[in-house]
């Protein structure tokens, strides 16, 4: 099994890279379509800005490749941004139109008048949708790493595990194949890592979670 | 609940950890990887590189050091000590850096934060504050200060380890760094560092409170309380320690436990 790491000239692929090789994984680092149809499951790192980052992925015709792998039924996984992408549009910086695996829109964290420090950066904990594959054999109240300042609004059936600051924000959301998390499972240590192997067992097996 | 961070910082020359260690059974005790590795295993937060080489030249011994850490510590990883261009900001990154921290240069050339914000994002841009006391107007009698300030014009931007003052007010410079685009602020008292009485609470709090940017609160811990007061009388979201925990006098977990049982959310 091979995995894509979608490569779109935006953030730093090298830990997510490390980290599935750590957990024995082969993966590319590619934005070739041949490439990516070629692999199992494709994963979508990011950060930076919502528009810029989707401006990159439209430039290199990404997101009609995406499209397609998803329809498919190819396993997605997006990562921070590349999470954030999944969904229909984005309001950071302006309206911007997203990939729209995933119902729902990012809009900017809604700390619900706390006075909480925006980015939200740091570990914090896991409120678990016991359901989702993702999260197999990770207990609640797991510690992961957040780093950012938009956040996933959504139907509560798409979500797959919730954090708190302020208000429940949405730390993971899943559409069948297409899934993301919000917080860097390549920087979350023993917990990060359990998470990418649960998401290669969805890729290996097909057993995708049902909403 | 956001968990306060527990960050060790580790002093790299030429490839190489400086301070002294308490890491049993190293293989070389040196080795700043196997270092970080076993901070990991201890349940550190984040990992700080500070390099203080002095020549350019080395570079190559830290971009590897970052490398290698990356392949085995799936944590946050923090470099500073030396960047000065953009160029030197994605090499660090390109290695595997997540975020970098930079204080003189910023100084120098405040167009630096903006440029890196910008380029690669605010989550990787670590401002580095050092801030010294100057002595206050009213107290300064000519020849020697009688008193060194506390109120807030009395807290100055210091460079070179404290070795120069800038004139700049903290405070003012913390906003601006934010404004600039800075992703978090790494705040060290150049009174308290080194001394191991206690965080600096005024100028962390002051600070904090004046920025919407996580503060990490660095210099002056000696004991298990500081780190508690820091969380507890500041709005500091991290706490780093460098030869506390490298000599062994309180380890990562020992932080912890204490800070949870005080009621502090810790990982």
């Amino acid at each position: 099994m091979k995995l894509a790491i979608i490569d779109y000239g935006a953030g730093n692929l090298r830990s997510v890279v490390k980290a599935f090789n750590f957990i024995g994984e082969e993966c590319v680092v590619t934005s070739d379509e041949e490439t990516i149809r070629s692999c199992s499951g494709i994963v979508l790192p990011g950060v930076g800005a919502f528009r810029e980052a989707i401006n990159k992925l439209e430039a290199k015709g990404l997101c009609d490749i995406l499209k397609k792998e998803a329809e498919n039924g190819k396993a997605l996984f997006g990562i921070c941004l590349g999470m954030q992408m999944l969904f229909e549009k984005s309001y950071e910086f302006g309206e911007t139109e997203g990939l729209g695996f995933i119902k729902g829109s990012v809009e900017k964290i809604d700390t619900a008048g706390q006075n909480l420090k925006i980015p939200h950066i740091g570990w914090n904990t896991l409120e678990l949708n016991e359901r989702s594959n993702l999260f197999n054999s990770i207990e609640n109240g797991s510690y992961v790493y957040f780093v950012h300042s938009f956040a996933a609004k959504t139907d509560g059936k798409n979500v797959s595990a919730y954090t708190d600051y302020g208000s429940k924000v949405v730390a993971a959301a899943e559409n069948k194949n297409v899934m993301g998390t919000q917080f860097h499972p390549e920087k979350s240590g023993e917990v990060g890592l359990k998470i990418l192997k649960n998401f290669c067992n969805t890729v290996r097996h097909d057993n995708f979670t049902c909403n | 609940m956001l968990a306060k961070r527990i960050i060790p910082c580790l002093d790299i020359k030429d490839g190489k950890v400086v301070k002294g260690t308490n890491f049993v059974g190293l293989r070389d005790v040196g080795d700043p990887v196997e270092i970080a590795r076993r901070y990991n295993e201890q349940g550190a937060d984040e990992i700080v590189f500070l390099d203080i080489t002095a020549s350019h030249e080395n570079r190559g011994t830290l971009l590897d050091v970052i490398e290698r850490t990356a392949s085995e510590v799936f944590l946050p990883v923090t470099v500073g000590g030396g960047i000065r261009t953009t160029d030197d900001i994605r090499e660090l990154l390109r290695v595997g850096a997540d975020k970098i921290s930079i204080n003189s240069a910023a100084v120098k050339d405040k167009t630096l934060i903006s440029k890196a914000a910008d380029m690669f994002g605010s989550q990787c841009v670590v401002v580095a504050i050092d801030v010294k006391r100057v002595p206050s107007k009213e107290s300064y009698n000519g020849i020697f200060p009688t008193d060194f300030g506390t109120s807030p014009e009395d807290f100055h931007v210091v460079i070179h380890g404290g070795r120069t003052d800038t004139g700049i007010n903290a405070i003012e410079w913390a906003k601006e760094v934010e404004r600039l685009g800075a992703g978090e602020i790494l705040l060290t008292s150049m009174d308290t560092d080194g001394v191991k009485k206690g965080f600096d609470l005024e100028i962390t709090k002051i600070i904090s409170d004046a920025v919407s940017i996580p503060v990490i609160a660095s210099g002056g811990c000696g004991s298990l309380d500081d780190f508690y007061d820091v969380f507890a009388q500041t709005g500091a979201a991290a706490a780093l320690a460098a030869s506390l925990f490298h000599f062994g006098e309180l380890s990562v977990p020992q932080v912890k436990n204490y800070l949870k049982e005080k009621g502090i959310p810790a990982r």
